[in-house]
């Protein structure tokens, strides 16, 4: 009835582990109480998990992400902290396998759900509104993009407290991760979490792709895209073409551990160097899936802030579009010393250290659009200038790892660590931090507490600097990554010190926390009345109103100039009332997604558990909700034309009384 | 694109905009068969690596039989071929020759499949399963994802009949039926691809 599922499976021995889970669901169980006082089932059910509405479905991915970023982060916390003390007689507070659990659980999470949902989120909210669209291409499949991410996310929750997780790393090792030698549920957790996120991820791949190829308002050419869009388009090139390659690595193990076939075994034909291959086919293209958008991001807040046209838009475009082609022909960096022949080693040596030429004309055009601009340093501002600083010590010591005999000596030492971290979390992260408190005010209608934005920033900038710096030096000194215990003494000071940076981070996280709680209790003194909350707003997002109707635009905007927006404020032809309003048709709230996704994630459990019985019931059941989507032709509402009128102009009395009062302040437009 | 829509009447629009989604329901259908395809490709990828790995089991001429296979291919291929001409009766409206083509291409598919099933069923018997080497591991996955894909595609099909039967050409029908036909040929071509390279190039 149950497979190999017993009570056994839950560690209750484990105190840690046990605290996790009982506080994650009693913090659970509070908020789910909190619901049902104040009765908002029913509106969370209908505004929300059902809703098709890109910027609700946005907001949703980046919730979601915030709060994985968390649990991530606790790892992390954990991490360094047994670092810190497991020094030849102390063994720290984790066992091995724990820690194992801790640095896979880690690396999962942060890559798959948060960057992946947190970039997606920006995407959500932003793209539609930047292309003068009203939703995206295929608004259901959208939704179950999301709930798959989130029937990932449950998996990943749900190992926490039942059974184990995997101990093989993000990336998984082969043949380690073979029945063979992990017949537990560990790597099927981490497997089948990852499968069902990632397919969800090569819908949306599919859905943006399609939205910014055939939704874009007329006019809007692709070289009058705004950076932002453009870069999202290039990642989703990348998901749908590197998703697949997951999905089939991630299949074979399946296959490997369900079936007993010989794919990355050791023995019977099987082969360990492809399992290396297929993954970085995948995982280094996802690393421009989540460095590209954040770059979009940049570019944005970059211009905005400077108020001046971006320098060098073509090139930027040039130079994204390059990172994308060369994104798949770098993949052997992460593996030159398997043994592959030096001429293979020196080819994607150099197509790794090519990247280095587009990322740098990237740096420039972002410094050269401050260059005797005026620039506001506003909490977006100041993300977009630490990552400028600390991006390029990560780039160049990625540089030194991409020559081949160099990488030998640093190869799986914390050096790497240090790198891709040096990259991710001011490449990616601060992006989307810039991206979350540049847009807060458009998807919420306020903005963002300043001081504490601010806060937030040299508390995860010092804090990074503190954490990482001292892991380039341990890399160095030959320390490897993924150890829960050591006994070299002439590593623990540097251990030490990247401990208190973890720690440093935890400021800027809690002050994230206060960010948002100062922001969400002073929101009546922050709101943005005029749609353009930073007023100097270049692109069309800004022409809608904060937050935006269902419908985005009630006219589709006629697009001229790369920075549409800007220009119509320029010529004076912006917040011009329409002379007609049409009937808009907008898609219905459907729950497929949540169905789809719930089942997803009974199918996953009942496959870590070999319920059998469960997984084919889930299995035809999401066959069957397919087949119902696919019968329904009753998809859209009319929002009419009179109601249109009514809700455009309720948003231009406001527009017009926040001007009014700013000539009235005797500071007037630029 | 929306160009003229501002200026036209609403009915009018609305007759645009949906004829705009449908040309995007194909246009997103191309790009996930393309996803597709990588999902084959890569497959092809793991059978060129492991194919060569009998680890002292059979190896292909032991275990395929091609004029079997011949036969096999022909149901598909023809089936592409029936499925071609519903298409074209949906032009002229035609129910009773779409459905009699839908039931044709059907029961071909059926065939191939069930041909396939046998042939594994075979293999498995005499011992030469997909956890017998990587070879056959290799071989197993991409035939019979294939083959998936092929069942798949017939369930699509009887569901689309059903729809015929009880819609007629809806625009949602037709548009569907277009999807299908594309991923019809599409399989008929990946098709091509593993016989070619795992049966033909493996007698070799």
């Amino acid at each position: 009835m149950f497979g190999k599922l017993t009570l056994s499976a839950i560690p209750f021995n484990d105190h840690i582990i046990m605290g996790a889970v009982v506080s994650s669901t009693v913090l659970a169980l509070v908020i789910m109480a909190l619901i049902t006082y104040y009765k908002k089932w029913s509106y969370l059910w209908h505004e929300w998990l059902t809703s098709l509405d890109h910027k609700k479905i946005g907001i949703m991915y980046i919730i979601l992400a915030l709060v994985m970023l968390l649990r991530g982060f606790s790892d992390a916390i954990m991490m360094r902290a047994q670092q810190a003390m497991a020094l030849g007689a102390n063994h720290g507070y984790l066992t091995p396998h724990h820690f194992d659990q801790i640095f896979s659980s880690h690396g999962t999470i942060m890559i798959i759900f948060v960057a992946m949902p947190f970039m997606i989120g920006l995407m959500n909210i932003v793209v539609p509104q930047q292309i003068g669209a009203r939703d995206v291409a295929f608004p259901l499949m959208n939704s179950i993009s999301f709930w798959l991410t989130v029937s990932g996310v449950g998996l990943m929750m749900i190992s926490l407290g039942v059974g184990e997780f995997s101990n093989t790393g993000w990336t998984g090792i082969a043949p380690l991760f073979e029945k063979t030698y992990n017949p537990g549920v560990g790597v099927d957790y981490w497997m089948w979490a990852v499968q069902i996120a990632g397919i969800g991820s090569t819908l949306t791949g599919i859905n943006f792709f399609v939205t910014i190829i055939k939704m874009r308002a007329p006019g809007m050419r692709l070289m009058k895209m705004p950076l932002f869009t453009w870069t999202a388009l290039t990642t989703n090139v990348l998901m749908v073409l590197s998703f697949p390659v997951l999905t089939v690595a991630l299949f074979l193990l399946t296959m490997d551990r369900y079936l007993g076939m010989h794919f990355f075994t050791n023995a019977l034909g099987g082969n360990m160097m492809m399992w290396n291959n297929l993954f970085w086919m995948w995982g280094h293209p996802e690393v421009y899936i989540v460095i590209l958008p954040a770059f979009g991001v940049f570019s944005e807040v970059v211009a905005t802030f400077s108020k001046k046209a971006l320098f060098g838009y073509k090139s930027l475009v040039y130079a994204t579009a390059v990172i994308m082609f060369l994104s798949f022909t770098v993949w052997l960096h992460h593996f030159f010393t398997m043994g592959n022949t030096p001429d293979v080693n020196i080819f994607f040596g150099i197509t790794t250290m090519l990247i280095a030429i587009p990322t740098g004309v990237k740096v420039y055009d972002w410094l050269f659009t401050m260059y005797r601009g005026r620039i506001t340093f506003s909490t977006p501002m100041y993300w977009t200038m630490g990552f400028l600083t600390v991006f390029v010590i990560g780039g160049m010591t990625g540089v030194l790892m991409a020559i081949p005999p160099a990488d030998f000596v640093v190869h799986n030492s914390l050096f790497l660590i240090a790198h891709f971290h040096n990259m991710l979390i001011p490449g990616a992260l601060f992006g989307y931090f810039a991206g979350y408190s540049y847009w807060f005010p458009k998807a919420f209608g306020f903005k963002l507490n300043e001081k504490w934005g601010k806060r937030a920033f040299w508390g995860w900038l010092i804090g990074f600097l503190v954490a990482f710096m001292p892991l380039y030096v341990l890399g160095f000194m030959g320390m490897p990554r993924r150890l829960a215990h050591y006994d070299n003494p002439a590593w623990q000071p540097y251990l030490i010190v990247a401990a208190v940076g973890a720690f440093i981070i935890l400021l800027g996280v809690m002050a994230q926390g206060m960010q948002l709680f100062v922001s969400i209790r002073d929101r009546k003194k922050n709101t943005d009345e005029t749609g353009d909350a930073w007023e100097y707003g270049r692109t069309l997002e800004w022409m809608t109103s904060s937050p935006p109707a269902d419908y985005n635009f009630a006219v589709i905007p006629k697009v001229e100039e790369l920075d549409e927006f800007w220009d119509m404020k320029e010529k004076g032809t912006a917040y011009k009332r329409p002379e007609k309003y049409y009937d808009i048709y907008m898609p219905k709230n459907q729950p497929h997604g949540v169905v789809v996704g719930g089942l997803a994630l009974a199918f996953g459990f009942a496959m870590v558990w070999y319920i059998w019985w469960l997984a084919i019931v889930s299995l035809v059941a999401i066959i069957t909700t397919i087949i119902l989507i696919g019968a329904n032709d009753d998809t859209d509402y009319v929002i009419p034309a009179e109601d249109v009128k009514r809700i455009e102009d309720a948003h231009f009395e406001k527009v017009a009384a926040a001007m009014a009062q700013v000539n009235n302040q005797g500071k007037g437009g630029e | 694109m929306n160009t003229e829509i501002t200026n036209m009447d609403a009915a009018k629009a609305r007759e645009m905009e949906h004829a705009h989604h449908m040309e995007m329901k194909t246009f997103g259908f191309w790009i996930y068969l393309m996803s597709d395809l990588v999902i084959f490709s890569v497959l092809f990828a793991t059978f060129a690596t492991h194919g060569h790995n009998y680890a002292g089991g059979p190896g292909p001429k032991d275990l395929f039989d091609i004029p079997y296979l011949f036969v096999e291919t022909m149901f598909l291929l023809i089936s592409s071929v029936t499925y071609g001409f519903s298409m074209v009766a949906m032009q002229n409206n035609n129910k009773k020759m779409v459905l009699t083509g839908l039931v044709i291409t059907f029961l071909l598919g059926l065939g191939f499949v069930s041909m396939e099933i046998h042939e594994f069923y075979g293999m498995i018997m005499e011992g030469s399963g997909p956890d017998r080497s990587g070879f056959l591991s290799s071989f197993f996955t991409l035939v019979a994802t294939h083959g998936t894909h092929v069942t798949f595609g017939l369930l699509w099909m009887a569901v689309m009949i059903i729809q015929v039967v009880k819609k007629g050409f809806t625009d949602g029908v037709r548009s569907r039926l277009m999807r299908l036909s594309l991923f019809w040929h599409f399989l008929d071509i990946v098709w091509v691809g593993v016989f070619t390279v795992v049966y033909l190039l493996g007698m070799l």
